[in-house]
């Protein structure tokens, strides 16, 4: 452990800081300019904002270096006392299974409150696309920032193969995570000598290319105007509808739009958890062994005689599919899709819940899209404020816990005990 | 002794760009012997030893590698990660390359990956739980002890390799390397960096390698006492030449050698080269 800075080394980061922020907002915010009445240039000066600004930098710079002290990630080992360790070892073992609970409760709980059940569907969608990014980033660490192309693919597969062959959403679902885990293939292909900056670039670029491709081919996917009458998902054959071979009628009670809601809260529920369970049975498999070791060290890989070329692609294939999953859902859910939901804000908003939640956590991964999304809705009030808190809570986090909120990673196989180990010595994968 | 060669060299060259690396090389491994590779800083031994394990494509010439059954294969068409998946060459680093972050065991098990690839019918089988691949990782993780074992590590299996101690991680990835079952070892300079009582228990376990286990090895190294205790066969670089083979007793007298790594200039080195011819 390092010895903490003292007083005066503290004082000096916050006076650089303080310096900084009057230059830049000496002009941003100290001089103030405008057109006046006749077109020419008015300004006057705001040096008490200005002041106020730059105190406040200064005495934040002071907090900020005090939390990092106390609770930063050099202290924190030594600073928690061991019984409360245990106590929270023995929650950490507990977390997952009541917050599953919980999960699976919440139709119940919650029935009448349609506000809820459609944030708690939100979550899961992007709880389960954090899951399918996670095989690529957390797994196999190859910087992925064109996720939300896959996703893409999967709504427009459903979508389309709904809306013009009639094809029923259990039948499309299968295919619109074969479809996109074929583009992930088809991404994979030329990124494979990619690595790091160079990698995220070419996925960067991917999404956007898709996003143009159905924003231009008008005859296909209906260009801006997006597809709209998307038919809703059926309970195995029984429409979720008012009609007379309705699933309401069917089952003898009375027909509520909430039943379509709560089994839209289970299908999302069963597709995340279905993620999951296939994330960790692979990652005890040779093949998610390969990904981590992939992430650790490539060369190594392939001086093992572990192909690179073919590991890479079934990462990149496996968390495509995973999202053309996700894209089916939100396809089915909405009934209208447009290019407008596949921007790259999606991409980085499910690549922030992965790096948030300790890349290649599963737990860690739940509980960031929770926080995320969750916050997002949570902090909805402060209106303008919003992101400005929002940003300022994630700079927080991620001081504290600078490898996400659950960093260790658990070991795959063990001989007497599995230990987890510390995010130290896992490596982020240089793409 | 002549005959039974399992690695054949025949004129290796390798140039980047207009450095000359390697040149005209040519030298032999005979089949459940130890061959060194020595030479001073910068002489391009590891340069060869990259071209005879994939990681670089030779310029010229050919390298040969003929298995027990008399099969025989061209290494130099071979690229990358087939050398040692087909050939059965493995290797380790100058500087260790482990999976830090992944524990001893789970290093070891890697390894295994085309094998328990195999056995888990490239996933599928294995995603479903049957006992065909069950049976084949436990195999796996059984191979993974006894090599922990032979290493004296095997209290430490469940460790991350990251926090080993560095004599530990050198001999972790000599263990690493053999849990690939491979025909030829290649080791790139495996006493770097070990004290006295490291690099003897290094040279038994090397020994043990060959009379035991009947891998044939080839190593680099600058540890003089580790590579004339246990080298049958030696081959000394310079400048991206052979300079002098033989065994360690030929080579410790050979003039040519001494000069190499007395570090004498050229005309001194020709003329002590034409006084030992």
């Amino acid at each position: 452990m390092k010895a903490k800075p003292g007083v005066p080394s503290i004082l000096k980061t916050a006076f650089v800081n303080a310096l900084i922020a009057l230059v830049l907002f000496s002009l941003m915010v100290g001089i103030r300019t405008e057109a006046g009445a006749s077109g020419q240039l008015t300004y006057w000066t705001r040096f008490g904002e200005l002041a106020s600004l730059v105190a406040a930098v200064f005495g934040g710079s002071i907090v900020i270096e005090l939390l990092r002290q106390w609770i930063g990630p050099s202290g924190a080992e030594k600073l928690v006392p061991p019984a409360v360790k245990s106590g929270m070892s023995f929650i950490g073992r507990y977390v997952a299974p009541a917050l599953l609970i919980f999960t699976l409760l919440v139709p119940v709980i919650f029935y009448n409150q349609r506000y809820i059940l459609d944030l708690a569907i939100l979550v899961l969608t992007y709880v389960m696309l954090g899951w399918g990014l996670n095989v690529v980033v957390g797994l196999a660490g190859l910087l992925d920032l064109g996720y939300v192309a896959f996703y893409a693919v999967g709504a427009y597969s459903y979508a389309l193969l709904a809306t013009n062959f009639g094809w029923s959403f259990w039948v499309c679902l299968p295919l619109a995570g074969i479809l996109a885990a074929f583009w992930g293939v088809l991404l994979g292909f030329p990124v494979l000598r990619l690595r790091g900056d160079y990698l995220a670039i070419v996925t960067l670029a991917f999404g956007e290319i898709i996003r143009l491709v159905i924003i231009n081919w008008q005859e296909l996917t209906g260009g801006p105007n997006g597809v709209s009458g998307i038919p809703r998902p059926s309970f195995f054959g029984i429409p979720l509808d008012n009609s007379d071979d309705g699933l309401a009628a069917w089952l003898h009670i009375e027909y509520s739009t909430t039943h379509r809601i709560v089994f839209l809260f289970y299908l999302i529920l069963a597709l995340a958890l279905l993620t999951n369970w296939a994330t960790i049975r692979l990652r005890r498999l040779p093949i998610g062994r390969a990904w981590e070791a992939l992430r650790e060290d490539e060369v190594a890989c392939r001086a093992l005689g572990i192909n690179t070329t073919t590991t890479k692609l079934t990462a990149f294939a496996t968390g495509a599919m995973f999202g053309g999953f996700a894209g089916a859902f939100f396809a089915t859910r909405q009934g209208f899709i447009s290019p407008e939901s596949f921007t790259f804000q999606e991409s980085a908003l499910v690549l922030a819940i992965v790096v948030l939640g300790g890349m290649g956590s599963q737990l860690g991964v739940a509980l960031a899209a929770l926080t995320m999304i969750g916050g997002f809705e949570l902090f909805r009030s402060l209106e303008t404020y919003r992101m400005l808190v929002f940003g300022m809570a994630m700079v927080l986090i991620m001081i504290w816990r600078p490898r996400g909120l659950i960093g260790h990673r658990a070991p795959t196989v063990y001989l007497t005990k599995a230990q987890a180990i510390s995010s130290d010595l896992v490596k982020e994968g240089h793409g | 002794m002549s005959g039974d060669k399992i690695l054949n060299v025949d004129r290796l060259a390798m140039r980047f760009g207009g450095i000359v690396a390697v040149q005209d090389l040519s030298f032999s491994a005979t089949r459940k012997q130890i061959t060194a590779l020595i030479g001073p800083n910068g002489a391009g031994k590891t340069t060869v030893f990259n071209c005879i394990t994939g990681f670089y494509k030779p310029s010229g010439g050919a390298i040969r590698l003929t298995h027990d059954d008399g099969r025989t294969i061209a290494l130099e068409r071979l690229n990358d990660f087939r050398i040692a998946k087909q050939a059965k060459v493995a290797r380790t680093f100058q500087n260790i390359r482990l999976f830090p972050g992944m524990t001893a065991l789970e290093n070891l098990m890697v390894a295994q990956h085309n094998a328990l690839m195999r056995a888990s019918g490239f996933t599928l089988l294995g995603l479903v739980g049957a006992p065909v691949y069950r049976e084949a990782e436990k195999r796996a993780i059984d191979l993974a002890t006894d090599w922990l074992k032979r290493v004296n590590l095997l209290d430490r299996a469940d460790d991350a390799a990251g926090n080993f101690a560095y004599g530990d991680q050198r001999r972790l990835e000599i263990a690493r390397a053999m849990c690939t079952e491979p025909a030829l070892l290649c080791l790139d300079e495996p006493a770097a960096g070990l004290n006295a009582r490291e690099s003897a228990a290094l040279s038994e376990l090397l020994l043990s390698i060959r009379d035991e286990l009947g891998t044939s090895i080839l190593l680099i190294e600058h540890d003089m006492s580790v590579v004339m205790e246990i080298s049958d066969h030696i081959v000394v670089m310079d400048h991206g030449v052979k300079i002098a083979e033989g065994t360690p007793r030929e080579v410790r007298d050979d003039p040519k050698v001494i000069a190499a790594y007395l570090g004498a200039d050229e005309e001194e080195a020709a003329a002590v080269m034409e006084g030992g011819s």
